[in-house]
């Protein structure tokens, strides 16, 4: 019978390599500030981003996180030449750092939509808003959560 | 399944700016939660939402698990001419819901 070498060099590489995976799935399995960071610069890329402009209105006390208001408004003339493209939230606490992107024109007449979502914690959301000249403004506010969203179990 | 909800004024002014409200009923399962016995609920959302006037794209959103069950949006346009407006939700599973509103533009 074959046995598979196993050296001590095998065990510890093969344990660190492991180690290494769990937190990897740590890392993944909530969004953090850097995942938030890496997702906005998904979308702006170098450009940077400019306080002002955009409206960001969520409750400042929530007490269900599993349905929270959100309403964002972009101050624009939403005409040809000047307008708002889209409109990304993100989250800095959920499983994932996206909530929603939308897209928008110079037929929106008003550059502004709001949704309901869900927070995980309490934690900062921040909407970005992209407009026709190619430059980016962003928003940010602060949710403290009662109760949160995403984790509980079935029933 | 229950139809969406859409709210479009049926008359406008032209160049008046018109809000729009659509909720459509869906669980939107995140993917992250777990039954009693540890196993993992599949994520089952609305990805993308679309609405058309008269032919033309006028509003797209993409969603995340983030977005709230029962996905309730609203939104701008302005009214420009009289006509139909068509909304559509796709998601996760061959998801596919349609919804169509009519408007009188003076």
């Amino acid at each position: 019978m074959r046995t598979i070498p196993a050296t001590r060099r095998d065990v510890l590489t093969g344990a660190t390599a492991l180690g290494a995976a769990t937190l990897l799935r740590l890392e993944t399995a909530q969004a953090t500030p850097a995942s938030l960071e890496a997702a906005i610069r998904d979308v702006v890329g170098e450009a940077p981003l400019k306080e002002g402009r955009v409206k960001l209105a969520i409750p400042p006390l929530v007490e269900n996180g599993n349905t929270v208001p959100l309403d964002v408004e972009v101050d624009s003339l939403m005409t040809a030449a000047d307008h708002v493209r889209t409109i990304h939230v993100f989250n800095e606490k959920n499983p994932q750092p996206n909530v929603i992107s939308v897209k928008l024109g110079p037929r929106a007449g008003r550059a502004r939509f709001t949704t309901r979502f869900r927070l995980a914690d309490t934690q900062t959301v921040v909407a970005v808003a992209e407009l026709s000249d190619g430059t980016f403004h962003t928003a940010r506010a602060n949710v403290i959560v009662t109760i949160a969203a995403c984790v509980e179990e079935l029933g | 399944m229950a139809r969406p909800i859409i709210n479009v004024p049926a008359k406008a002014r032209r160049g008046q700016v018109i809000e729009i409200k659509t909720l459509v009923s869906h669980v939107m399962e995140t993917g992250y939660r777990h039954t009693e016995t540890g196993e993992r609920v599949p994520r089952d959302i609305i990805t993308e939402f679309v609405c058309v006037y008269n032919d033309e794209e006028i509003f797209r959103a993409t969603l995340s698990p983030a977005v709230a069950a029962n996905p309730f949006i609203t939104f701008h346009t302005l009214a420009t001419e009289s006509g139909k407006l068509t909304f559509r939700w796709t998601g996760d599973n061959g998801f596919s819901e349609t919804g169509t509103a009519t408007i009188e533009v003076e």
